[in-house]
């Protein structure tokens, strides 16, 4: 039994939404525990300035950000620092492979990740939003990305670490990104220790974890849509 | 195209109409959340029709200004996300940014709504900082009222966090809330053409000629202005589109008050 009740491989509540912020092409929401994350996607749209264009592909462009009031303890500064910026860097590379960007040449897609909540496993969060407020922007997609961090210390590997358990003295963190539909990973992070035989067995536990997050992602997908279907459009 | 737009949004004024269906003076529908995020000692949320924003408030121990040395302060920052609009871009506070930290600013300061002096810990040395942080989330235009909205809904709901003398203790809020004293309404009014509206939607934001954001105390008098917008106004364009304010205030007052 962990702290918050949870059994080893458990999540934290889970909570998904798409097309929640309508100036934007596409956007998604979810909440894990405490953890809050709003994405928008804007694009694809002209690139700018010019020489950045290619004509073969569209390129990503990732922003996360923690709002000034939602971390733990004192304010966050806003403008974004060196953490916020690799944050950005790494959820781009997971969220990359599943676009299929040579359909929008000279274009940009813009995903802005914003989180009015923090309490461990933002980066996890925000990806899980994106690639909702991917898909709902309608790009071109091969597969979602689901992602959760899981933690290991002294011989134990929990999924979903909370910021309780993550400041534990000696908790590994172990941030992984799922491509569902294959299995293949698209982010791996860990700040720690761990055996590699340990290393595998976490992965395994974030993989399965991750299909529990994958159905909740495309269930929020469908509501949004289905409530077009009986509703808006006719 | 803009000219072509203005036109519209004129016309439809002309027989009394707004283009997506409202009356000239009707405001979309307002929400206010309050307590949206643990990690702020005050936070809401404000909804006009499908704008968007969330307000922090954080408390800060820091020093008193010189020639103040016995109050604390309040510090309003805006952060036009470029999560919530497609015109708004990453990077530092831009000027329109900036506009609305400081017209939001200015009807709390001037309104008196939080006391400065009860904000004092030790005079010359320490005071209490009220940090208020507005977020947008979805642009759809009248930020001005909205965030003035939440920023007193969210200072109304805050706590101080403990504080020993030496450190804020953020994980633990005591009971006590912020010493309000007053509570400001912010109405902004905008002159397109002849005609008068209030809560612009973004459409309306893009064509206006004049603005007057009309900051209003309890009983009805003014504490801060705030005329934006390309066209001059007369002296009795500003008593009407102050006269609109005031009497359109009692509406948001009580969405306010039931906070």
């Amino acid at each position: 039994m962990r702290s918050d009740g949870r059994k080893d491989d458990e999540l934290r509540p889970v909570t998904a939404k798409a097309g929640i912020i309508k100036r934007a092409d596409g956007s998604g929401y979810f909440k894990v525990g405490n953890t809050e994350a709003y994405a928008a996607v804007y694009g694809p749209r002209n690139l700018y300035p010019k020489f950045m264009q290619n004509p073969e592909r569209g390129i990503l462009r990732c922003s996360y950000n923690m709002m000034p009031f939602s971390g733990a303890g004192e304010r966050v500064r806003p403008g974004g620092s060196r953490r916020s910026k690799e944050i950005s860097l790494v959820t781009e590379k997971a969220l990359l492979p599943v676009l299929e960007l040579s359909e929008y040449p000279n274009s940009v897609v813009d995903i802005f990740i914003e989180f009015p909540q923090t309490d461990a496993g933002t980066r996890c969060a925000g990806i899980c939003a994106a690639s909702i407020a991917l898909a709902d922007a309608g790009l071109v997609m091969k597969d979602l990305v689901s992602a959760v961090a899981v933690g290991y210390n002294k011989g134990r590997i929990l999924v979903d670490v909370s910021k309780e358990e993550e400041d534990i003295e000696g908790m590994t963190d172990i941030p992984v990104a799922v491509l569902p539909r294959t299995g293949k990973i698209s982010l791996l992070q860990m700040d720690g220790q761990i055996p590699p035989a340990e290393l595998q067995k976490a992965v395994a536990m974030a993989k399965e974890a991750s299909r529990k997050l994958y159905e909740i992602q495309k269930q929020a997908l469908k509501d949004k849509y289905h409530s077009f279907e009986v509703g808006e459009l006719r | 195209m803009m000219y072509d737009l203005k036109e519209h949004v004129i016309k439809f004024l002309q027989r009394g109409l707004r283009v997506d269906g409202r009356k000239p003076l009707e405001y979309r529908d307002i929400s206010i959340e309050t307590g949206i995020t643990k990690n702020a000692e005050g936070s809401a949320r404000v909804k006009i029709g499908e704008t968007e924003l969330i307000v922090g408030v954080k408390m800060e121990v820091g020093s008193p200004y010189p020639d103040t040395p016995a109050e604390g302060t309040i510090i309003v920052g805006a952060e036009l996300l470029p999560l919530s609009s497609p015109e708004f871009e990453a990077g530092p506070p831009d000027i329109q940014a900036i506009e609305l930290a400081r017209v939001v600013d200015r009807g709390i300061r001037e309104s008196r709504a939080v006391s400065f002096k009860k904000l004092c810990i030790e005079p010359g040395k320490k005071i209490w900082m009220c940090v208020i942080d507005v977020v947008t989330v979805n642009d759809a235009g009248n930020l001005f009222d909205a965030a003035a909205l939440g920023a007193m809904a969210a200072l109304k709901t805050a706590r101080f966090p403990e504080y020993d003398g030496e450190k804020v203790n953020y994980k633990k809020l005591t009971d006590k809330g912020l010493p309000i004293e007053e509570e400001p309404i912010s109405v902004t009014v905008l002159k397109i053409g002849e005609h008068f509206i209030v809560d612009p939607s973004t459409e309306e934001e893009k064509v206006y000629d004049a603005r007057l954001t009309v900051a209003i105390m309890s009983n009805g008098d003014l504490c801060a202005l705030q005329k934006g917008g390309d066209a001059a106004v007369t002296e009795e364009e500003i008593s009407q589109m102050i006269g609109i304010a005031v009497d359109k205030s009692k509406e948001l007052r009580k969405h306010l008050s039931a906070i």
